[in-house]
């Protein structure tokens, strides 16, 4: 068995201790828990607040391409835009990360030299994460021999509906030492995991292995990122860092698509787990299509005016 | 990093207040033949927002004799699909004009806009629907084959839900064919003075509605005038008990709405987010203006400590201020007397010896403000856990078994509401059963729909509103 060094670690001492410590969490009320997402999905965000909200936004995406046809070329183009999102204003912050497959991770890390974004990369078999556990951290390790420093891997959601929490989180911590220093977010494909209180317990058991990141979705799965899932998640690093010390990130993928949607996710984690996840260290969007409608939004904040879809870049 | 969230407020551009407004008499306004005037303040700011005449007997003499006319010659009369008519009208007219009574009722409340907006005007609008949709087919409501209306209903409401209460008493009483003399609270009369005009704009008959304006002296005279058959209060216990006083021995029919003091009781394993969320929905909704608030809340003692973290920390984020924006939770306290009652009651916790403890937040210096207020280590005995505070003051206490806690939640001169929180399914089915309190929610809080009855036990009054068990008020049966 791995060992982790991660607060908590005795209640994964057998299987059976991590099953008790796990559905010992407080549950949620699915009613109680998506009025409570829609009421901060219903706060008015004005003009000064906004213009604050979508650059905090950009600043937090993981500029994401995750399809079988990707080429290096199109990475390439990619990290141009993660540098420059908005080419025709010089003050447009720049994207936190690039989330490139392992293969092309060497072309995002050219790209990227100097510019202080991060390249992530999904290893472990993403996005269905069912291959063994020697090919998952070998993609890791090539992952991040490669030069990326975060890693987004995928849970076994199949160990994790058949009550094989230990499976999963000794997965989740073998995963981690190979990553080694590069950050590992852990995808807890929260469209599978159906019920509120699977989110909840997932989220610990990623933490208890080690993750520093959990994140909600592959965006290969329907639905992706909601707002009380991602609310459930931030609550959970929230208590976890009440207990341990220890703060996690969270990061929402797929499905995000407007500036009016990631202020709602802005909102949630400033009333949920507090302020001091409102930095891309601790909260981040994956995304590939927001980033346009962030940048219409900001441009008409600028000069008063909605542009089109011709002013910003496409990937 | 701050995220603060720039002031988003409300436009009052589509309210139109008049500078005086007179009583709604047999379809028409008019001047107050022997009363006075008084002024109706913005909570928020102590601002005048108009003038509003104050009833004397024989205004409210011809507003219960309007109202008899009506009965006998036109609403009594009129097939009762003809009612549901005019009924669907009014319930439409209100959710156009939603927006406009929202910011009115915000403004001559206190309350958030986001409550009027999203809360309180909604359910006025669904009340009317509802009861509309019951106007013809009484004979199918459990009364009797054919059940017949009272005859003239006098109405006197609080200040609290200004409007819906006024649509909780108007509706069935209109569905049913009586005809009403209605007294909105003498610091919130705005929005009853807009539905008048709602009733003239959807031509309802003359007299069927009328609203007299003023205090308690109008509100009795109404109460006692010989010629209305039913009274319809809510209010508090103190003013229910005098009217249950004053018609005991009359033919007159009576349902009361009054106090309460609620038990929301939290177990070891319930969702403690959505408890949370619960508790401060349970007393921090509406100011804690609320009859049936759970202002005592009582959690099981193994998950106090967690209970009471969440919660203050929960309460950090409460936004208090300005009523009209709309990212405000808590708004103003409706009048300085309701101030200053809810700072003695604080001040009394205080002194006997429960710990006191509120978020930090800053209040605006005008107008009428309470922050948030939690009270610790409170016992039954206190009197703080006894006497409804109608604020946002929120009393803790423990319990360790279920037994205990139905006991401390049924030991109250009261029996409005109750909530219980866990995960156990046959936990909440067994603690219904015991907790004396005419609703109780499970896992959540403060839930009204019309389809739903409403109404106390012991001191919380008697009869019940919404559903079809509130049509029971205005037949007779």
């Amino acid at each position: 068995m791995t060992t982790v060094t991660s607060p908590l670690a005795e209640v994964a001492a057998s299987a059976a201790s991590l099953r008790r410590f796990l559905r010992g969490l407080p549950g949620v009320d699915q009613v109680g828990a998506e009025q409570r997402a829609a009421m901060l999905a219903s706060r008015s965000i004005k003009t000064d607040s906004k213009r604050q909200a979508i650059d905090l936004a950009i600043r937090m995406i993981d500029l994401t391409t995750l399809e079988g046809q990707d080429t290096p070329g199109k990475v390439r183009s990619l990290c141009a835009k993660a540098r420059h999102p908005d080419p025709s204003d010089p003050t447009c912050p720049q994207v936190a990360a690039i989330c490139v497959y392992p293969d092309l991770v060497p072309v995002a890390v050219a790209e990227l030299r100097g510019s202080g974004i991060h390249t992530a990369s999904v290893a472990s078999g993403f996005p269905s994460g069912r291959t063994s556990l020697e090919v998952k951290l070998e993609d890791t390790r090539n992952a991040v021999a490669a030069g990326a420093d975060e890693v987004d891997m995928v849970i076994d959601r199949g160990a994790f509906l058949a009550g094989d929490y230990l499976k999963v989180y000794e997965q989740i911590a073998a995963i981690k030492q190979a990553a080694g220093t590069a950050h590992l977010k852990v995808i807890l494909e929260t469209g599978e995991l159906a019920t509120y209180d699977n989110v909840r317990r997932a989220s610990w058991l990623a933490m208890l292995a080690g993750g520093d990141f959990i994140k909600t979705s592959t965006g290969k799965v329907a639905p992706a990122a909601t707002l009380p899932v991602t609310m459930i998640m931030l609550e959970a690093v929230r208590d976890f860092r009440a207990a341990t010390g220890k703060q996690i990130g969270v990061k929402p993928a797929g499905g995000i698509r407007t500036a009016k949607d990631a202020i709602r996710y802005l909102v949630t984690v400033n009333e949920s787990a507090g302020p001091d996840w409102l930095e891309p260290d601790w909260f981040r969007f994956g995304a590939s299509s927001l980033l346009n409608d962030l940048l219409l939004q900001r441009q008409r904040m600028a000069t008063g005016h909605y542009s089109g879809p011709d002013y910003v870049t496409v990937d | 990093m701050r995220f603060d969230y720039a002031p988003a407020p409300e436009s009052t551009a589509i309210v139109d207040i008049r500078p005086s407004y007179g009583l709604f008499i047999n379809g028409e306004f008019t001047g107050g033949k022997d009363g006075s005037v008084f002024k109706t303040v913005n909570p928020a700011t102590e601002e005048v927002l108009a003038e509003i005449t104050a009833a004397g007997p024989s205004d409210v003499d011809s507003a219960v004799k309007a109202a008899r006319v009506a009965y006998d010659k036109v609403w009594s009369r009129l097939k009762p699909a003809e009612r549901g008519k005019y009924l669907f009208r009014i319930a439409r007219i209100i959710a156009e004009r939603s927006r406009e009574l929202a910011v009115l009722e915000s403004i001559d409340n206190g309350k958030p806009i986001r409550e009027s907006r999203d809360v309180d005007i909604p359910l006025v609008s669904a009340h009317f629907f509802y009861y509309a949709g019951w106007a013809d087919k009484l004979s199918y409501a459990g009364f009797g084959p054919d059940p017949k209306p009272l005859g003239v209903a006098a109405q006197v409401i609080p200040w609290n839900f200004p409007l819906l209460m006024l649509a909780w008493k108007i509706a069935p009483a209109l569905a049913c064919g009586n005809t009403v003399v209605l007294k909105p609270a003498e610091t919130t009369p705005l929005t009853a003075l807009a539905f008048a005009e709602i009733c003239q704009q959807a031509d309802l008959p003359p007299g069927v509605v009328n609203i007299v304006t003023g205090a308690g002296d109008t509100g009795r005279t109404l109460v006692e005038h010989a010629g209305v058959d039913k009274v319809a209060f809510t209010g508090s216990t103190e003013v229910g008990k005098a009217i249950a006083r004053s018609v005991a021995g009359t033919p007159k029919k009576v349902t009361l709405e009054l106090g309460g003091k609620a038990a929301n009781i939290v177990f070891d394993d319930a969702p403690v987010d959505q408890a949370v969320e619960g508790i401060v929905n349970g007393i921090f909704f509406n100011q804690g203006h609320v009859c049936c608030a759970g202002s005592r809340l009582l959690v099981q003692e193994n998950a106090y400590d967690e209970v009471l973290d969440s919660l203050k920390r929960r309460l950090t984020t409460l936004r208090v201020g300005d009523p009209l924006d709309k990212n405000t939770d808590v708004g103003a306290i409706n009048s300085a007397a309701q101030l200053e009652k809810i700072r003695e009651l604080s001040q009394v916790g205080e002194s006997e010896g429960a710990q006191r403890w509120s978020p930090p937040c800053e209040l605006p210096d005008r107008g009428f403000w309470f922050a948030p207020t939690l009270f610790t280590d409170v016992t039954q005995a206190h009197r703080i856990a006894r006497e409804e505070i109608f604020g946002p003051v929120l009393s803790i206490l423990t319990f360790r078994t279920p037994a205990e806690a139905v006991e401390k939640a049924n030991n109250t001169p009261y029996g409005l509401s109750a909530g219980v929180w866990t995960e156990k399914g046959s936990r909440i089915l067994s603690m219904a059963n015991k907790l004396r309190a005419g609703v109780v929610w499970a896992n959540t809080f403060n839930k009204f729909d019309p389809t739903s009855p409403f109404g106390g036990y012991k001191e919380s009054g008697y009869g019940r509103e919404g559903g079809r068990h509130g049509l029971e008020a205005y037949l007779n049966v």
